[in-house]
């Protein structure tokens, strides 16, 4: 398959079941609220050593927050329940509760229940109150700007994570850029996030290492200096290439970013450097959500 | 089918407990069967057709027509369905409301929205003392759902009241929210002397600045967030307040004879 001179791998991506959640963040504006729930998805790219994959899902007008104010969505995905509330938690408390004028609302109705603010309250010292509207909880902090708002819980579903397309161009300007054009076409659809910096990885790792304390390393297979001295996956003109790591709250809509991103890249084209498309994966034993490159590009969404 | 209609004959000598009907209390249960439960009045039971004329056939849907305020615990209990009256019913309107709605089309006694928790209790008109409280011997008044009252409400409104929300757009007496424990009370007239006497937690929302005694105590102005989203769950609301979109507030505490984390919020 080749799209705009892009020829498309006939491989696949390999993704996981994870636990996801979704936190809606208000505050007296956007600013504000990207302030917080920046510093909530600070250090959350990968579950390896972050413990939960996090990023800022989309911007929310007034009309479509709980309190009216602008606000962002957070999406945040763990391999695990309760390292995803753990997680949930401290970030709550050390990101959100401290920063001016935010609050933080349910963003996912159903699913199991997981403590939001629940805990947080006890920050009040005793000063706390809470109130019911509409039969959710909320909560009401005494903190030094005024008050701290928060509801007590938000919900928990299982979700996928680890969707992935690899961007194979001749030089690293031009990966990067076909990278950032599918990250703002990716960035349009719900439910996913991506959770890197800017979206993009470019250490992408194989399982396992000449080190034995290390369980994964540099794709060498994928690291176009090693060409020549190793079992390489790259033609000789592919100078660059990095990685694009989605998480979503069905492999539906991981598919769908995975279109998008993929057509956004290929609409640069050969004549803008890039060259292939290529997905990660273990040999499709080991994660239970197999995203086939061709089948996306050719499918429903095509 | 229409529905199940209940018209007084003749005002009642004695007062009338009308526990017995309510829509889950009738649900299956045929006229003749309704017409044959007696309602304990005094010293006497009478059947409800001694009393009422009885006519339709939907029990979740019952109306009260020519009521007086000989009628007491009219919802006492209801879980489903709609109870709608005409005319003053008398004391323990609502007791123990569950689920559902009862709309009253004129005036109610003492000890309305009593242990009511859940459902809504809308009076058009006025209603007497302990509006959502505790009756005696009981340390809880009312503990969750909706009232709004179009008129006045008497004294100790929300007495020892535990949760839900009590909305009054007209005045309520003196020592409203007395020992109040949590829940919101909004009053958009004017509030009578001891508000808030012995309050623990909870809040009450008003329009009009109130008189207050000495162990209630200025907290400052404030622009509070949770307004905005309580306000925003009063939009589709039957009341006046549902229009209200301030939240600038002058903050009172207290009693802080009592705990002290209860709230007076009154508009700028």
């Amino acid at each position: 398959m080749i799209i705009n001179g892009v020829s498309i791998d006939d491989t696949f991506a390999e993704a996981f079941g994870m636990r996801g959640t979704r936190v809606i963040i208000t505050a007296q504006n956007l600013k504000w609220a990207y302030n917080a729930a920046q510093a909530m998805t600070g250090f959350a790219t990968s579950v390896i050593a972050c413990g939960v994959e996090a990023g800022i899902e989309r911007e929310l007008t007034p009309e479509e927050t709980p309190d009216g104010r602008p606000g962002v969505s957070v999406l945040m995905f763990a391999m695990g329940s309760a390292v995803l509330m753990k997680q949930l938690e401290t970030r709550m408390g050390q990101c959100v509760l401290t920063c001016p004028t935010a609050a933080a609302f349910s963003g996912l109705e159903g699913g199991d229940r997981i403590n939001l603010g629940k805990n947080l309250r006890f920050f009040g010292d005793g000063f706390q109150t809470s109130k019911v509207f509409g039969g959710k909880r909320y909560w009401r902090v005494p903190v030094m700007d005024g008050e701290f708002m928060t509801e007590e819980t938000t919900g928990m579903v299982r979700a996928v994570g680890g969707g992935n397309f690899l961007i194979l161009a001749e030089s690293q300007p031009q990966a990067l850029a076909a990278c950032e054009a599918a990250i703002e076409a990716m960035k349009k659809i719900p439910n996913v996030i991506m959770p890197f910096p800017g979206g993009v990885v470019r250490s992408g790792s194989k399982v396992g290492s000449k080190y034995k304390t290390l369980i994964a390393s540099t794709n060498d297979a994928f690291c176009p200096t090693l060409k020549g001295i190793t079992k390489t996956e790259l033609s000789p003109e592919i100078e660059s290439v990095m990685e694009i790591v989605i998480d979503g709250l069905t492999a539906e809509d991981i598919n769908k970013a995975m279109y998008v991103g993929i057509a956004a890249a290929c609409e640069l084209g050969a004549a803008n450097g890039i060259k292939r498309i290529s997905a990660g994966n273990y040999g499709g034993k080991l994660g239970p959500f197999l995203f086939k490159l061709r089948d996306i590009m050719s499918g429903d969404y095509a | 089918m229409s529905a199940l209609t209940f018209t007084l004959k003749n005002a009642p000598q004695q007062r009338v407990d009308l526990s017995a009907l309510t829509p889950d209390a009738l649900a299956g249960k045929s006229l003749a069967d309704i017409a044959a439960i007696a309602l304990p009045s005094g010293h006497e039971q009478p059947r409800v057709d001694a009393l009422f004329d009885i006519s339709g056939d939907d029990a979740t849907d019952i109306v009260i027509k020519n009521a007086t305020d000989r009628l007491d615990y009219i919802g006492h209990g209801m879980r489903s369905g709609r109870i709608t009256i005409h005319g003053n019913v008398g004391s323990y309107l609502a007791f123990k409301l569950r689920k559902g709605e009862i709309v009253l089309q004129g005036n109610a006694g003492d000890f309305a929205a009593s242990g009511m928790a859940g459902g809504l209790l809308h009076v058009h008109g006025n209603v007497g003392d302990f509006l959502a409280s505790a009756i005696i011997g009981e340390r809880r008044g009312m503990k969750g759902g909706t009232v709004i009252i179009t008129g006045n409400a008497g004294e100790r409104a929300g007495d020892q009241m535990r949760r839900g929300l009590v909305l009054i757009e007209g005045n309520v007496g003196s020592y409203c929210a007395s020992r109040m424990i949590a829940g919101t009370i909004g009053v958009m007239g004017t509030t009578g002397e001891y508000l808030a006497y012995g309050m623990r937690r909870g809040t009450v929302l008003l329009n009009n600045a109130p008189k207050l005694h000495a162990t209630i105590q200025d907290c400052g102005s404030h622009t509070l967030p949770f307004l905005s989203l309580m306000f925003k769950s009063f939009r589709d609301l039957p009341t006046k307040f549902a229009a209200i979109n301030r939240n600038r507030v002058q903050r009172y505490a207290g009693d802080i004879a009592n705990d002290g984390k209860g709230e007076i919020l009154v508009f700028k």
